[in-house]
């Protein structure tokens, strides 16, 4: 962890004390200030604290935490994913419409939250591996590409729902409605799932070989590529995984609201991405922990929750909030760099 | 004469006389508890050629740093014509005239070569920058370093021996009393370097001071006047170039002789031919290279940077495309498509010569280095990080790594010791065909002489190792047979006893052509 201790023994050990607390709150700074904002919260109003209240903000914290551990990925191997946003419109429209159409010509209602599913998957992975194509066989910045198909996916929405609004035919929502808002073990099912994608993204990222090679390569890609990684691959690879998270996020979001239009998840995509920069990941690539992501999406939906249940500040300054909080988090990981 | 001597009126005044224009006096320096430098005493003379010389670590480095005023001493100072000057003032050493050209150059890639030249010295006129007059003084500074570079040219399209006569440039469009060089020919082939060496000696003959920081003995002996050797951060001599012979500079810097540095030279295997080569080509870099090693056998590649060396290899296993050619192994075909494939097919592994930029990643660890080439065999979804750990003990062991602390990130290690860390990389992989890109480039005499041993050992247990080197004393002292090449093609093969630097270089530079080619 220290790296300081071996090389400056003994003489120094209150400096070596400074720079262990500062290596401390760098590498569990996201949760200690959770911690500290849970604290914050449970002071300023003791309901804070219900077990409604936790996995209320537990709740909605999944959707932005599900999207933002594909985005680690994505970050991690240097690359950035702004059509995120987009692509939750765009799994939602043409999943609406199809869960519509099988329902109202099968009459199948539990066929079509099937088939929503599946369609979801789908059009989340495909639109995960376009971006993908586009960056590796393209070769352009995945700033550009995203920026693109952001535009594109959002302009399909519109197109789609012919610029207004499509909803769930009630029956079929009725069927779908479980997914969000039922419970297992009193703990409601996108707290499930978020915990899943959570700890599957940790195991991938510390410990397998796809997960060190996007290190690898958000580090230095051209001593990945001398290190007979496949570098292209790699990222490609990332990119499909965020598209299957933005899906899996897409398939709770649906039976949340019922509805989707051009306005659905906007923004979505710097709420992810502030999610993954609190939490320590670092913005250039290289380096990065998916429970610090899931740390920062709960964090950004505890301010929300504190700003909502307490009077001090205006919920209006919510946004004002988060943007302390990111370039706080962005301050403490400055000590950490090199150059 | 140097045309920019005439204004330099107060150097030229005390070229006669024996002052000093730069001294250092009982300087030491502590980095925590350890000492760097201890009470070094020396004088820098005008004109004079001063080399510095010593092992990675003796001190070099930390001592430049201290004269050109970017470090400041624990104690003891440094004199600027018998004055002492304020320690640790970069922009007063500069005010003074002293220069320091550094190992890694400081240029800014995307600007252009006259903006460099300029860069915080931009000449005005008015509000805006006056390109006519920069345009005409960067000329004028870049016919004095004898380079044609054009003056729009992003730097970064420069090849790195323009970009160091830029450096040059740079340092002396202002007026110079003393000029710092630290390992210039680090990335020079023998004719940039004598180029270098010319330009160095015409600044001394102008009444510049030089200070000459280098691993190289062949270049000191060539160029210095006087000669100071380091260790351990001590003084251990201060001689005159003529009183002093390149093997005692090297017991004086290691404590052994230069017979040491290379293993007895066994005679070339009479082994099969492990790899053959026919007719390769790489668009732009090598032409029809036909070429083939056998068992056992070590090859140098020598030949001017550009010459196609690098990228020949690089397609072998890869890393680039190839257009037309054929790669077998033990005589039969191999297809390579990627690296991974070369690893595969024909167990050939290439050890860049860009440590830092292709190598190592530099913010990693040393054990995530050295299993980054052959992560499968850990695992091919999870990584065993036990087993990874265990075989980077063994290899630790092996290589004689020394890491003061398992997670300190590779660039706290020593130049030598990052090379060894990329060595035990590319063997984790067990490779049978070796090929090692400058693979001493940036490294102390000490280190040299285990990587030459273990390039032989590799050999001697029956390894095919191809090795490009621009120090042909290296290469000269190392393989059984040298292949030489020129603007992408192959032009010798030089084997037997009777190699000298000079015949590799007549083919290298194109003075002499073509010998009678012997494939094998």
């Amino acid at each position: 962890m220290n790296s300081t201790e071996s090389i400056e023994p003994t003489a120094q050990s209150h400096r070596i004390d400074a720079a262990r607390i500062g290596a401390l709150a760098r590498d569990f700074g996201p949760l200690i200030a959770l911690i500290l904002l849970a604290i914050l919260g449970w002071v300023l109003n003791p309901s804070f604290g219900s077990w409604t209240n936790i996995t209320n903000v537990l709740t909605r914290s999944a959707i932005t935490g599900i999207i933002s551990v594909g985005a680690t990925f994505v970050i991690v191997s240097g690359e950035i994913d702004l059509s995120v946003g987009a692509m939750v419109a765009l799994i939602a429209s043409l999943m609406i419409i199809i869960v519509n159409q099988v329902a109202e010509s099968t009459g199948n209602l539990m066929l079509a939250v099937a088939a929503g599913l599946a369609a979801g998957l789908i059009i989340g992975l495909f639109t995960g591996l376009i971006n993908g194509i586009l960056v590796t066989k393209g070769k352009i910045d995945s700033f550009i590409v995203t920026l693109g198909t952001m535009g594109i996916f959002r302009s399909l929405v519109i197109f789609v729902a012919n610029g207004g609004t499509l909803t769930l035919n009630s029956d079929v929502r009725e069927a779908f409605r479980p997914i969000y808002y039922d419970a297992w073990l009193s703990v409601p099912i996108p707290v499930w799932v978020l915990a899943l994608v959570a700890v599957s993204g940790a195991i991938v990222l510390a410990k397998t070989r796809f997960g060190r090679y996007c290190r690898a390569v958000g580090s230095n890609a051209d001593v990945a590529f001398y290190s007979a990684i496949r570098v292209d691959r790699i990222r490609l690879v990332a990119f499909v995984v965020q598209g299957f998270c933005v899906a899996l996020a897409t398939i709770l979001y649906v039976p949340r609201l019922g509805s989707a239009s051009s306005g659905t998840a906007v923004g979505g995509e710097l709420e992810a991405i502030t999610a993954v920069v609190v939490g320590g990941t670092a913005l250039r690539g290289g380096y990065g922990r998916v429970w610090g992501s899931i740390a920062g999406a709960l964090i950004l939906t505890l301010i929300g929750n504190i700003l909502d249940l307490t009077s001090i500040i205006s919920v209006y300054l919510n946004g004002a909030v988060q943007g302390l909080i990111i370039l706080g988090a962005a301050l403490l990981q400055r000590g950490s760099r090199k150059r | 004469m140097w045309p920019l001597s005439d204004e330099f009126p107060a150097t030229s005044a005390s070229f006669s006389g024996d002052v000093t224009v730069l001294a250092a006096a009982h300087l030491c320096k502590d980095f925590g508890p350890v000492r760097v430098l201890d009470d070094i005493n020396l004088e820098f003379l005008p004109g004079e050629i001063h080399a510095v010389v010593g092992e990675n670590g003796a001190g070099k480095s930390t001592l430049v740093k201290i004269l050109a005023g970017v470090l400041e001493p624990t104690s003891g100072t440094v004199l600027f014509r018998g004055a002492p000057v304020p320690a640790g003032n970069l922009r007063g050493m500069e005010n003074l005239g002293v220069r320091f050209i550094h190992q890694e150059l400081n240029l800014a890639e995307d600007l252009t070569v006259q903006e460099n030249l300029f860069l915080g010295q931009e000449l005005r006129r008015g509000l805006f920058l006056d390109e006519t007059a920069m345009r005409a003084k960067g000329r004028e500074v870049l016919a004095q370093v004898g380079s044609n570079v054009r003056l729009d040219l992003r730097v970064s399209r420069l090849r790195i021996s323009e970009k160091q006569m830029v450096e040059i440039a740079k340092a002396i469009s202002l007026q110079a009393t003393a000029i710092i060089f630290d390992e210039p020919t680090a990335v020079l082939t023998p004719g940039e370097a004598e180029r270098l060496f010319r330009l160095i000696e015409s600044f001394a003959a102008a009444g510049v001071a030089i200070i000459y920081i280098s691993h190289r003995l062949e270049e000191v002996k060539r160029l210095a006047h006087r000669i100071t050797v380091l260790r351990d951060g001590r003084q251990i001599a201060t001689r005159r170039a003529g009183e002093i012979s390149p093997d005692e500079i090297v017991r004086l810097m290691v404590g052994r002789s230069l017979h040491d540095l290379f293993p007895p030279k066994k005679i070339r295997p009479d082994q099969p031919v492990h790899l053959e080569v026919r007719h390769l080509t790489i668009p732009g870099y090598a032409s029809d290279c036909s070429f083939s090693v056998r068992k056992g056998e070590i090859v140098g590649f020598a030949g001017l940077v550009g010459a196609g060396r690098t990228e020949l290899f690089e397609g072998l296993v890869g890393l680039r495309k190839v257009t037309a050619g054929e790669i077998l192994k033990d005589g039969h075909l191999v297809k390579v498509t990627d690296y991974a494939s070369a690893i595969q097919q024909l167990t050939a592994v290439y050890l860049p010569e860009d440590r830092k930029g292709k190598g190592l990643i530099v913010s990693f660890d040393a054990r995530t280095n050295f299993s980054l080439l052959g992560l499968q065999k850990f695992g091919n979804w999870f990584v065993d990080e036990r087993d990874e750990s265990r075989e980077f003990q063994a290899a630790v062991k092996q290589f004689q790594i020394k890491i003061p602390n398992r997670s300190m990130p590779v660039n706290r290690l020593s130049g030598g010791n990052q090379q060894k860390v990329v060595l035990a990389k590319i063997s984790a992989v067990s490779p049978g065909i070796i090929i090692l890109d400058e693979p001493t480039r940036g490294i102390d005499v000490g280190t040299k002489a285990q990587i030459y041993h273990w390039i032989a050992d590799l050999a001697e247990l029956g390894h095919t190792c191809v090795v490009i080197s621009s120090e042909l004393m290296e290469i000269i002292g190392l393989c059984h047979r040298i292949i030489v090449m020129r603007s992408s093609r192959i032009v010798a093969n030089l084997e037997g006893e009777s190699i000298t630097e000079d015949e590799i270089m007549l083919y290298a530079t194109g003075v002499k052509t073509a010998t009678p080619f012997l494939p094998s």
